[in-house]
């Protein structure tokens, strides 16, 4: 869900959100009848504490999760359902393949902050592989050049950097973040959002604003087409705390500095 | 987020042993038991579905009137998937292994090898899964065989009733596995004296001869831990920042299978410690479900009796409690007493009983419409199970090399010998 989402709309729908989550949460129902405490409690464990992530904010963060569910389920997901029965399978991984070479862009900008020069030069030359011969990132035959695509944002450059990733944060739409990383996607879209307006691709039609529109939504719905989460789709009731935990870890793991051998 | 099914594989993560084993002609490649169990099937050895399947999520009321805690909000009814066709065709059921839901990932590769072939398909969650005990289940206590068929059967009904009108069905099977395989066995027996679907094929894949003791087997693998299930948070804590000083020492990508493949031919952990992993994942699961049965049925087991939880009260501390508990804790001290009250004299013993193949060893002894799938080194059944099943099955079983347990169950030869059971459809074997 991080991926991807940006600018004008993203804003607007950022602030919507908020304010409709906020309104949503409160309320701590009274207990009805008189609580007995229960057969097995912590105390009784003498063991470290373990998949735990740092979450001072988890009330705010459940009710954030609450509120992605329904976002999706009452607008996102019937949107992108649509949009999978309206297009054909061929033209669907034809977009995906072109958003996920425009992301290259994020991911070239972030190999060079971190001074990664390999890979710099490997994810340049993706790009301008599937830009050209791939015919401007609708096909991807760099992978089967041996190019392999390495994904990079901002709160990625800022771990390597030695920025701890602060406390868990869960996003409204994006979905599971951490401190870091939400300063780190401001910067990502910042910088993407910059080079566009440089650029100006559709500058000369005289309405480039409905077109960038138009673009930043399908990527938005493409994006979440791409995603198979669903919230609380598990079936699992402790979800929220493996979500949380496969993703702090994950990013922990992937943004941390590679260690030398000896 | 979509590496979340990858690292929770890694994250319980594996793998020494193996080489030679020089099997006929069956190429499924791992050889261990357990890295078999926990890496499952090679990308490229799934065979290839197309792009989509049509499906269509059922959400069925099946026991009206339930009243869900709110901490259940989002369960709005028993959840299943439809994979259906256009034209008239048989139609399987298929139940989950424990803990799954009706989108478990295992579950959806048979429901698309099924669908390709030409079959309906209805998948359901395990009666352990928490949407199954908050809105399908009866008793709201799982793991009792017998009882868990009646709440799936209903649930089947539920199913049957709102897609008959929409779809033309040819004649009705069954399949499940790991705990779904026992629970098959029982819901078909059920279906004899009920006679609503009149199953034609019944398949069983890695089956549990004596759920009890397949459960004691896992559990013997947490043992195998320093300091035992009591330590299991060290031992994570241990074996979490080893596999994370691994990825940082190598060159890798991402979290991918390069590293995951590297891990196994580095045999990052011992044998001991990928039981110990093995374990407790079965126990991370178990918590889910002693969770639920507990807030279903408001025994204060684990949460204080009359507590009424809400979307936002941390749970993190009922997660650490229900994982150190062990699956002889929940049979002792909840599941037991609960069937006592309900029959009193109910000895330990009978109950157990209840939950194996060989309470009902008679009818599926006899009956030409059951095949079963195994693996030689299945870790939950014993020489001894394997061999009972063997003998109980005859040529109707079905007994790989290696695999593990449902480690090979996505392998494209054993989807191939799915498919074709179900396409014997109504004729014996």
């Amino acid at each position: 869900m991080r991926e991807a989402l940006c600018c004008r709309t993203g804003r607007m729908i950022f602030v919507m959100t908020l304010a409709l989550a906020l309104a949503g949460c409160a309320t701590t129902g009274l207990p009805t009848a008189h609580e007995e405490p229960a057969r097995h409690s912590i105390s009784e464990f003498s063991d470290q504490r373990f998949a735990e992530v740092y979450d001072p904010w988890e009330e705010f963060n459940r009710n954030m999760y609450r509120f992605n569910y329904y976002f999706d389920k009452y607008l996102f997901l019937p949107l992108v359902s649509g949009y999978e029965f309206a297009t054909p399978t061929i033209l669907q991984e034809r977009i995906s393949s072109f958003y996920r070479n425009l992301g290259e862009v994020k991911n070239l900008t972030n190999s060079l902050f971190q001074l990664k020069g390999e890979e710099s030069a490997t994810t340049f030359a993706r790009f301008l592989t599937n830009s050209t011969l791939g015919l401007g990132g609708l096909f991807d035959p760099a992978t089967a050049f041996g190019l392999e695509r390495h994904e990079q944002d901002f709160g990625k450059t800022l771990g390597y950097w030695g920025v701890d990733s602060g406390p868990y944060l869960v996003l409204p739409i994006f979905g599971p973040s951490s401190l870091r990383d939400t300063g780190g996607l401001a910067v990502d879209s910042a910088i993407n959002y910059g080079i566009y307006t440089a650029i100006d691709p559709f500058g000369f039609t005289g309405n480039s604003f409905p077109i960038d529109t138009g673009i930043t939504a399908l990527g938005v719905v493409d994006a979440r087409h791409q995603q198979s989460f669903r919230y609380y789709e598990s079936g699992y009731p402790f979800e929220y705390y493996m979500v949380r935990f496969f993703y702090h870890k994950m990013r922990e793991i992937e943004s941390g500095r590679p260690l030398s051998a000896d | 987020m979509k590496h979340l099914r990858l690292l929770f594989i890694v994250c319980l993560v594996l793998l020494p042993l193996p080489t030679s084993a020089a099997d006929e002609d069956y190429g499924y490649p791992l050889t261990g038991s357990y890295e078999a169990t926990i890496l499952g099937t090679p990308v490229d050895m799934i065979p290839l579905f197309p792009a989509k399947t049509p499906t269509r999520q059922l959400v069925l009321d099946v026991i009206p009137g339930r009243i869900k805690p709110p901490i259940f909000f989002y369960d709005e009814g028993l959840r299943c998937t439809f994979a259906y066709q256009k034209k008239k065709a048989p139609l399987v059921f298929l139940i989950a292994g424990t803990g799954g839901s009706d989108r478990a990932p295992k579950l959806m590769n048979m429901m698309k090898a099924l669908h390709q072939a030409g079959f309906h398909v209805i998948t359901l969650p395990s009666s352990t899964n928490t949407n199954f005990i908050v809105s399908a289940s009866q008793n709201r206590v799982p793991g009792n065989l017998p009882e868990d068929a009646a709440d799936i059967y209903r649930v089947m009904e539920a199913a049957w009733q709102q897609i008959q009108a929409d779809i033309e069905v040819s004649s009705f099977h069954l399949g499940g596995y790991s705990l779904g395989a026992g629970h098959a066995a029982f819901v078909a027996k059920l279906d004899e004296e009920r006679k609503i679907f009149n199953f034609r094929r019944v398949l069983m894949i890695n089956p549990p001869v004596s759920l009890y003791n397949s459960m004691a087997r896992i559990e013997e693998m947490l043992k195998q831990i320093p300091g035992g299930s009591r330590k299991q948070g060290v031992f994570f804590n241990k074996m979490l920042s080893r596999f994370s000083l691994f990825y940082r020492y190598g060159n890798f990508v991402a979290i991918n299978d390069d590293f995951l493949y590297a891990m196994y031919t580095e045999e990052l952990f011992s044998r001991e410690e990928t039981a110990g992993l093995i374990g407790l994942t079965f126990r991370i699961s178990l918590a889910g479900m002693i969770f639920s049965s507990d807030v279903m049925t408001n025994s204060g087991y684990v949460v204080p009796k009359n507590r009424v939880l809400h979307h936002t009260d941390p749970l993190f501390d009922y997660f650490l409690v229900s994982t150190h508990l062990s699956f002889f804790d929940y049979f002792n001290e909840h599941f037991y007493p609960h069937f006592l009250k309900l029959q009193p004299g109910l000895t330990k013993q009978a109950l157990i009983d209840l939950s194996s193949l060989k309470s009902i060893e008679g009818y599926l002894k006899s009956s030409t419409k059951f095949g079963m799938m195994t693996n030689e080194n299945d870790f939950i059944l014993t020489r001894a199970e394997l061999d009972y099943l063997r003998d109980l099955f005859g040529e109707r079983g079905k007994i790989y090399p290696r695999g593990g347990h449902l480690g090979n169950l996505e392998y494209k030869d054993n989807l191939t010998y799915m498919v074709n059971f179900f396409k014997q459809g109504g004729t014996a074997p």
